[in-house]
């Protein structure tokens, strides 16, 4: 199957090296600590933290470092077939894990010792790149959550097909069963936090695969910060008021 | 604006915003510095040959202070710190702190209570008078009948004791003015908008009404209780006494009297909570006189108490408070 076209589009017309729109909204559940609703194209996630709050298994708790939990769900209208999927299936305990061990490295956890940090991640609609789309809206949640982190972790995807590098795989492309490289960085500090891949890849192809999903990281993560303290300075301006 | 989902009109919505406006410029012109906020590994701007120490929501990277929260930079002489604004944990108890919690779990010797911290709190049973009023050891006697005093979901006011080396918080309530609250309304309010005062335990007389500003962001509106030690001497002599029928009776006529808050009293409690709400919502800190402000100007506009949470009135509030400050301001300088 043609992925790109002798034109050097895609199929859903993009570029090869473009993103799909990017769009973000914090405080989206009213009872959750910290929420964001994160989408990339079609692709759209909500996510909801909790905590830091008591440990509810105190066998779990940590005396040194708060205990970081991650839930990754699909709403069964979030892909094509209508399927009814047990809870806790292989994919979706394997996605919560790479969400949960991603933001775990952001976060600063010896902040809050004794003390849980819940994560919910649900896919409302699923159109590739799930993973990437979870973990920034997990950031973005967290951040609105006010609990302390080293960066704002980002992640973007990144695909090999037809000989090209392709940026943020949308379902279709990824569903071709070529490679696909998840990298989630933290772009202050320049670190890699994530990267999965499936499939093989030469080596040099994939150090140009590895950097084209930095780059897109990088522009998430621009994005995400546009969008964050919008939600703070309206709060800021009314609460110093405290001075009178 | 994330809370404030009342439908706004245009006018209304106009309206708001020029007041909100305005309070940003007024709280530019009192603080001087202007609100910089900062976002997650935002490089904040210091002098490091003055020497700087870093406060909370801030690490050090590459020889930059860099802030890890989320919020405002507030800057005490050397000291720079970020303030966040929406913060489960943004609650930091001392001691000395009324806070206001619930109670989760009745456990060995002591209650576990929410308030609306990183971790539980702990009020011990040795720590909180009896209700007989008699020091005494606690016997295991005391200890099985622990949920006569408190039960699961009671609302209980209580003083902040300290901090156990483990870090758990341990509380109080050593004095006739602490303990269950019961017939009112509990609020939670993000706690940055309760400041510490020297009153937080507040009788609104005309109201017949309590109201407690808990340090943690939880409040207490409730019927008046008067809080009388004499009162609980009395009893205790009638106990002595050898208590005929006639007396269990009227003790128990006098129980059912008790338990009935008057249709006034419930009235002016949704008022009050519902003044606060309409503060919560807007951001305002939460003062004795703020809230009755807003009490009177809702009673003097002869508003419905549920009409209070909506739009007009709390872009009213936003314009009061709009007044409020500058005239505040003006009698400053």
């Amino acid at each position: 199957m043609e992925f790109v076209s002798p034109e050097g589009l895609r199929l859903d017309g993009r570029r090869p090296m473009e993103m799909r729109q990017i769009r973000a909204e914090i405080g989206a559940v009213s009872s959750a600590d910290g929420s964001a609703v994160f989408e990339m194209g079609n692709t759209k996630v909500i996510a909801a933290v909790y905590g830091p709050r008591e440990v509810q298994n105190r066998g779990q708790q940590l005396n040194d470092q708060a205990l970081v939990r991650c839930e990754y769900s699909m709403a069964n209208f979030s892909v094509g077939d209508r399927a009814r999927r047990p809870k806790g299936d292989r994919r979706s305990i394997e996605i919560s894990l790479v969400i949960r061990q991603t933001m775990e490295a952001c976060i600063l956890t010896h902040l809050m010792p004794r003390s849980q940090i819940d994560i919910f991640v649900q896919v409302l609609q699923a159109d590739g790149g799930t993973r990437s789309a979870c973990i920034n809206a997990a950031t973005l949640a967290l951040a609105d959550a006010g609990i302390p982190m080293r960066d704002l972790v980002t992640s973007c995807s990144a695909g090999y097909l037809n000989s090209t590098p392709l940026l943020d795989l949308n379902y279709v492309e990824d569903s071709a069963g070529g490679p696909d490289v998840t990298v989630g960085i933290l772009p202050k500090l320049d670190k890699v936090t994530l990267l999965q891949m499936d499939a093989k890849l030469p080596k040099e192809t994939f150090e140009d695969v590895m950097e084209l999903a930095i780059q897109g990281c990088k522009a998430v993560a621009q994005y995400i910060r546009e969008v964050s303290p919008q939600n703070f300075i309206f709060l800021a301006s009314v609460s110093q008021l405290s001075v009178i | 604006m994330r809370e404030l989902q009342v439908g706004l009109n245009q006018t209304q919505k106009v309206r708001l915003q020029s007041a909100l406006k305005q309070l940003e410029e007024l709280s530019s012109r009192v603080s001087n510095s202007s609100t910089a906020s900062v976002t997650v590994a935002d490089t904040i701007p210091v002098n490091l040959e003055d020497g700087v120490l870093k406060g909370h929501g801030t690490t050090e990277y590459n020889g930059e202070v860099v802030a890890t929260l989320c919020g405002v930079v507030e800057r005490v002489n050397k000291l720079v710190y970020v303030r966040t604004l929406r913060a489960r944990y943004l609650y930091k108890p001392e001691i000395g702190d009324i806070i206001v919690g619930r109670v989760i779990e009745v456990a060995p010797k002591r209650w576990r209570l929410e308030i609306n911290f990183s971790q539980d709190a702990v009020l011990m049973l040795s720590s909180m008078n009896l209700p007989d009023g008699i020091q005494r050891r606690r016997t295991a006697v005391d200890e099985l009948n622990m949920r006569s005093i408190f039960e699961e979901n009671n609302v209980i006011c209580a003083e902040v004791r300290g901090f156990q080396h483990d870090g758990s918080l341990h509380l109080q309530a050593r004095s006739q003015k602490y303990g269950k609250l019961e017939r009112g309304q509990l609020l939670t309010v993000p706690p940055y908008l309760v400041k510490r005062r020297k009153q937080h335990f507040h009788h609104l007389e005309q109201y017949g009404v309590d109201l407690i500003l808990g340090c943690n962001g939880f409040i207490w509106v409730g019927e008046h209780i008067e809080a009388n030690e004499d009162e609980m001497m009395v009893d205790k002599d009638n106990k002595s006494e050898e208590t005929g029928k006639s007396d269990l009776k009227f003790a128990a006529l006098e129980q059912q009297e008790k338990a009935f808050t008057p249709f006034v009293t419930r009235r002016n409690i949704c008022l009050i909570a519902n003044a606060v709400r309409v503060l919560s919502v807007l951001g305002f800190n939460l003062s004795l006189e703020v809230i009755i402000d807003t009490v009177e100007a809702s009673s003097s506009s002869n508003l419905h108490i549920k009409d209070m949470l909506g739009a007009e009135f709390c872009v009213q509030t936003a314009e009061r408070e709009v007044q409020r400050r500058t005239t505040l301001i003006k009698k400053k300088g």
